[in-house]
């Protein structure tokens, strides 16, 4: 198993949408190793006979009928945002420049 | 008369309530001033609602004198863990993010208590997104462990716990994906039940590991756990996974505890190396006693249980990296950088940077790293597969035995700061309670003792198989009420003065 190192954590970060500090990078790095390192024995039992489990619940798709309810008024769906306009939420620009 | 008050049981409280022996308004009121006088030290609490309780308190008080129908819980003030959304009351699931959010709408968790009458103290102290064992990861500072300050509470519901502990509430909820009831149960000296998966409403509790969390009840006694199982389980339409079956009959088999021909198994995969002496001594005499109540112990072997905690840091983190994508800074919660020279995404990676602590980083890049191409098969796939292993031993463990118990925990409470920075040290903590998880069956935990070498609390876990929660509180309630025989008192009696 090759060793984590900063730069894979940076890309992960940037996977993740984490702006790390350099501090965190090689401080994260040597713990995702030790951990990986711990877990990656999984794999000594997972036989391709075994069939994976996602979830310990048979689960089934639910559905209900569309019909209209009450549900939060505007104010009340834009109460925790950080910014507001004309009863949307105002976001930082999302395209580039050009 | 306040310090009679707050050292009742819940079921105490709600029958001298509505006998008219006490007014809820009182009830409210001497939690509060207990809440005054020891949470300085103790730090169950992450925001204390006292307007809120008692105006719910007056309701319960002005129904009765109406005579309108009370619920069994009605006026009996409860500690919410803070991952739980209150409308109108602070949320922050113990993380920067989500510092000063008010949530606009009640999880159904929530709305049950309330429904029921249940008075709401406030919202108590946990891991950052409940990822955690000592409560230590939580941004606004750790939680006292009412046995030794110095020590940990457990987490990640150590303030639910504590709060129990330090006779704050009488009441409490916590949610368990690994452990996070039932250990700070264990090391608090309190009873935490994780039920069956599926059994509470997820709607509306912040969402760590999907497929793992589950919400449950916290008390000091197991009666007092069953009375508030029944009120906050049963079947949500507005949660997908919660089943549509009815709530085991947990109060009844509380008020019938009993052992007398019950094939209780002992898992030789729980014990051995990491396990304090103090810890299987009091396990054992515990074992010893349910024989002596008539159990019939069976060993049993669960090779697969050993790989339990590696899949469980493989599952959990997975989840939590794709759940907390949520937290982008654009419709609630912390914003970070957004002067006009940084792009949304860029503002994204800002805040989650300024708004998550260490141990969530970890698990997200943890996650990321596990759900890549070129590792999922090895990793997350390979977890998946521990799952259907650790099932698979749990059904056969259930074929030859009707409850399975262990020690909750491997160790007493360890020290504040001790294993803080030592992920895998803390991991440990979970051993014996997250493969109830991966399975999805239901379990207890209960005060069996304290370690001789330091006189901590120990605690006996209990399982049981998926949608058989009842059996946790017949075996609970008969345990329970030998130990307090044989002790005189409970448990907790012995904790010291605050």
């Amino acid at each position: 198993m090759p060793g984590i190192t900063p730069e894979e954590v940076a890309h992960l970060g940037r996977l993740a949408r984490l702006e790390l500090s350099s501090e965190e990078l090689d401080h994260f790095a040597g713990q995702l190793d030790d951990i990986i390192g711990a877990v990656a024995r999984v794999s000594e039992v997972a036989g391709e006979d075994v069939p994976p489990t996602s979830h310990p619940l048979p689960l089934t798709n639910v559905m209900r009928q569309d019909t209209v309810r009450p549900s939060l008024t505007p104010d009340q769906a834009l109460s925790g945002a950080p910014a507001q306009e004309q009863q949307r939420f105002k976001v930082p620009q999302i395209l580039g420049e050009d | 008369m306040t310090t009679d008050i707050i050292r009742l049981t819940a079921a105490e409280t709600a029958a001298k309530i509505a006998s008219g022996e006490l007014t809820a308004v009182e009830v409210t009121e001497a939690h509060l001033a207990r809440i005054e006088a020891v949470d300085e030290k103790v730090h169950a609490f992450l925001h204390v609602d006292r307007e809120g309780a008692l105006a719910q308190a007056r309701a319960v008080d002005a129904k009765r004198a109406a005579g309108e129908p009370l619920g069994p819980l009605a006026g009996v003030p409860l500690a919410l863990k803070d991952i739980f959304t209150t409308e109108g009351v602070p949320t922050t699931v113990g993380s920067k993010i989500l510092e000063g959010w008010i949530p606009p709408y009640d999880a159904t968790v929530t709305k049950r208590l309330k429904d029921a009458d249940v008075v709401i103290l406030g919202k108590t102290n946990m891991d950052e997104f409940a990822m955690g064992s000592s409560t230590e990861n939580s941004a606004y500072g750790p939680t006292g462990n009412p046995w030794d300050l110095t020590r940990i509470p457990g987490g990640s519901g150590g303030g639910s716990a504590a709060a129990l502990a330090s006779y704050q509430a009488p009441l409490a909820i916590g949610t368990d994906t690994g452990g996070s009831i039932r250990q700070p149960a264990a090391v608090t000296a309190t009873v935490g039940v994780k039920p069956t998966y599926g059994g509470v409403s997820r709607y509306g509790m912040v969402a760590f590991s999907s497929s793992l969390d589950q919400g449950g009840p916290c008390a000091r006694t197991v009666l007092d756990a069953a009375l508030l199982h029944e009120v906050i389980a049963g079947h949500d339409p507005m949660d997908s996974t919660s089943v549509d079956v009815p709530v085991p009959p947990v109060v009844e088999a509380a008020r019938n505890g009993s052992v007398a021909g019950l094939r209780v198994g002992v898992i030789k995969e729980f014990g051995g190396e990491g396990f304090q002496a103090g810890v299987v001594q009091r396990f054992n005499e515990s074992v010893e006693m349910l024989r002596e109540l008539g159990a019939e112990v069976v060993e049993l072997s669960c090779p697969s249980f050993t790989y339990a905690l590696a899949a469980y840091y493989l599952i959990a983190p997975s989840e939590c990296s794709s759940n907390l994508a949520r937290f982008d800074a654009m419709r609630y919660g912390l914003r970070v950088g957004d002067d006009g020279s940084h792009s949304a995404e860029e503002v994204t990676a800002l805040t989650r940077e300024a708004g998550f602590g260490p141990e969530v980083k970890r698990r997200v890049i943890l996650g990321t790293y596990a759900l890549s191409s070129g590792y999922y098969d090895a990793y997350y796939g390979s977890a998946q597969k521990v799952r259907t292993l650790i099932s698979r031993d749990f059904e056969r463990a259930f074929e030859s035995v009707d409850v399975i118990v262990s020690p909750t925990t491997p160790t007493t409470a360890f020290p504040i700061g001790e294993r803080v920075d030592d992920p895998l040290a803390m991991y440990l903590a979970d051993l014996c309670t997250i493969p109830v998880n991966l399975a999805g069956n239901a379990a207890m935990s209960l005060p069996c003792g304290l370690a001789p070498e330091d006189g901590l609390p120990v605690g006996l876990q209990i399982i049981a198989p998926a949608l058989k929660d009842d059996r946790l509180y017949r075996v609970g309630a008969a345990v329970e009420a030998a130990f307090v025989t044989k002790w005189g008192h409970p448990l907790l009696e012995e904790a010291p003065q605050l």
